[in-house]
């Protein structure tokens, strides 16, 4: 029991980051956005981060420091989208390249240094209950953050009015702009918000669950994998958050796997949750795909399964919206 | 009129080199990085010899091939990120094909070549399907397989493939010297990468802009819907383009086996493919200037090499320097778009 829970511990460090950098995506998406730049973000904001915390001493002005870079990145996507109409996609690949090589490239003088962490914390109440006190007792404080986070964005997509705002902007933004919300300007605080929350998932990443700045610095490709849970979870924060857990589980077994077949080296492993990924993008879609439909309009009985996977994304997704274009 | 137009275009991607400078300096200057020393060293690594011009015609194929590639799925406005994965496939399937020869010749290259060109086809066929059939944007489905392709590749060097005795990172054993490809007098490129990657542009031109299948695949690309109408079969040409890109792709990752390394690395690519896509973008998905900025992206890669020998600066200048040039393209592009719609008053 106490050792499932240590797992259960495990899971919730590493996944942590994946649902910080799922729920920026989320929000960033709700409002009609696609930023492609994670992969690139996150590392660029590790590297900051890093090297910020080892400039004061201090992890949390290093954690700051790499939510500034995440929005700086997203407001380059966003500027250059919203308001010059450039390509989304084309804009938020080049700032993935470009962002992973100015972290090599500026992190150069911290590779393998020694830094701060965010260390371990722990809750005083915990330790009499003993499964409690495995998972939760002694955490790094990006647990608490990211558990956080999750309440945080379900509550204010869906119980506020800014978040209403943001959902009328990625689901009709001619609607929205008719009832005099400033689509654009919504727009870019989306990018920015997400982009923030994308950076301090970086910065878990080099403070807390991979500690250090290296080239590699062991977070490369978590952005792509944080891209494809965001659909995964149907652009909801809270089931994005169970597939950033379900992709953390994933890799955490591929750590007790390595040490059941220790012939195998271990970067096979790491490739794991890209198949699953893979897998699990068919599974959301294979619904509409036409065969599909008419195999199930065919036997009646099968579609009472069809439903059970809801997968709806913003209407508005990645579509532009110029206002002087009228309603 | 025309020329005016010219001139104005010069301009626009003047105004964006200078401002890939600018972020380039303002990016370097806090690593201790001297601008100019720094472009000397860029510029003479690259061109400095002409061994050194033989190292960049030696990243130039590849990246030629890749950027040739791309130009196709792109007219039906698909994005090949896979072709990372794919050029690696091509790199397995090749030295998978010379495993059984211990020494060859001219016939067996070819041999080495086409199944190069047959596993890259592959691989972007999967991404294609899952696009067609399975409605996995080729994007994630790319990207994955991308990794999916390191890891076995990784496999392979460690497990079965591994050199007798010794498994390491360095790679598989060592081909045939017969199996080589030639090389120009002394330099390390071969006459016949290089001919290869000219005639994938060639071809790629002839057939985007001279057939009937170029023109089918460019309605496509702009509108599906109205090309299904007219019995242009979308699918079926998006899986075509899938796998021509895919083909040039394994095919770079098949030179690369035996032309440069005369093995199999787990960092066979050097992830020519995704620089491949920035070329792409930087020259609009345009044929022209496809070569000119490959070459220079080239002479970009191997001068770099040089920066952490002389300066003690992380090679990785090189991307930030391509990435900045794509970006202020793209930059000047919406500003250029954003002051003409001003002028028109609104």
């Amino acid at each position: 029991m106490h050792e499932f829970a240590l797992v259960l511990a495990g899971i919730l460090l590493a996944g942590a980051p994946l649902v910080l950098a799922t729920l920026g995506e989320t929000i960033t998406e709700k409002a009609g956005v696609i930023n492609l730049s994670l992969d690139g973000t996150m590392l660029l904001s590790a590297m900051a981060a890093f090297a910020l915390a080892s400039a004061t001493g201090s992890p949390w002005t290093g954690a700051l420091g790499g939510m500034a870079v995440g929005a700086a990145a997203a407001a380059i996507l966003g500027l250059t989208n919203i308001y010059l109409g450039q390509s989304q996609l084309a804009v938020g690949f080049i700032l993935t390249l470009l962002c992973r090589d100015l972290a090599y490239f500026l992190g150069h003088s911290y590779s393998r240094q020694p830094g701060p962490t965010f260390g371990l914390w722990g809750i005083p109440g915990l330790s009499e209950t003993p499964v409690l006190d495995a998972l939760l007792g002694r955490q790094s404080p990006v647990v608490a953050l990211s558990l956080a986070a999750i309440v945080l964005c379900w509550w204010w997509m869906y119980k506020t009015v800014g978040g209403m705002r943001l959902r009328a902007v990625g689901e009709s933004p001619r609607a929205a702009f008719g009832r005099g919300i400033r689509v654009r300007l919504t727009r870019l605080a989306a990018c920015l918000i997400g982009g923030a929350l994308v950076g301090l998932a970086g910065a878990a990443y080099s403070l807390a669950v991979k500690p250090g700045w290296g080239r590699p610095q062991g977070c490369e490709g978590a952005g792509w994998i944080a891209l494809a849970i965001v659909i995964f979870g149907g652009w909801h924060p809270v089931r994005a958050a169970i597939g950033a857990y379900f992709f953390a589980a994933l890799q955490v077994s591929g750590i007790y796997l390595q040490e059941l077949f220790p012939s195998v080296p271990a970067q096979v492993f790491q490739v794991a949750p890209f198949p699953m990924m893979i897998v699990t993008l068919l599974a959301v879609n294979i619904g509409r795909v036409s065969i599909v439909q008419d195999f199930m309009r065919r036997y009646p009985f099968l579609k009472r399964f069809s439903g059970s996977w809801p997968i709806t994304s913003p209407a508005a997704l990645g579509q532009d919206f110029d206002p002087k274009k009228g309603l | 009129m025309q020329r005016s137009v010219w001139m104005e275009q010069i301009l626009w991607l003047l105004a964006a080199l200078a401002l890939a400078l600018v972020l380039t300096v303002l990016v370097a200057l806090p690593s201790g990085a001297p601008p100019l020393e720094t472009l000397r060293i860029l510029v003479l690594g690259g061109l400095g010899s002409m061994s050194k011009f033989g190292q960049v015609l030696t990243v130039f194929v590849p990246l030629m091939l890749c950027s040739a590639g791309l130009l196709v799925p792109f007219t039906a406005r698909l994005w090949n990120i896979g072709i990372e994965g794919q050029v690696v496939l091509g790199a397995v399937f090749c030295t998978g094909a010379l495993m059984p020869v211990d020494q060859g010749g001219p016939a067996h290259i070819a041999m080495a070549l086409a199944a190069g060109m047959l596993g890259g086809a592959l691989w972007a066929l999967l991404a294609g399907l899952l696009k067609t059939w399975g409605r996995v944007h080729e994007i994630f489905s790319g990207l994955g397989l991308n990794f999916v392709a390191m890891g076995l590749t990784i496999w392979l060097i460690f497990g079965p493939w591994k050199r007798p005795g010794v498994a390491s990172m360095s790679g598989t054993e060592t081909l045939d010297a017969g199996l080589w490809l030639d090389r120009i007098g002394g330099l390390a490129a071969s006459w016949t990468a290089l001919g290869l990657a000219c005639a994938a542009i060639c071809l790629v031109a002839v057939l985007l802009t001279r057939t009937q299948w170029g023109l089918g695949l460019k309605a496509v690309g702009q509108n599906p819907k109205a090309a299904r109408l007219f019995d242009l079969s979308p699918r079926r040409r998006m899986l075509q383009a899938f796998a021509l890109c895919g083909a040039l792709g394994g095919l770079a990752g098949a030179v690369q086996v035996l032309g440069v390394y005369h093995r199999l690395l787990p960092s066979i690519s050097s992830g020519y493919g995704y620089t491949a896509l920035l070329v792409g973008m930087m020259a609009s998905f345009r044929i022209l200037p496809v070569p000119f900025i490959c070459l220079f992206f080239a002479v970009l890669n191997v001068g770099s090499i040089q920066l952490p020998l002389q300066l003690n600066l992380d090679s990785s200048l090189s991307g930030v320097i391509q990435g900045f040039m794509v970006l202020s393209v793209f930059v000047t592009q919406g500003l250029r778009a954003w002051l003409i719609r001003r002028r028109e008053g609104c």
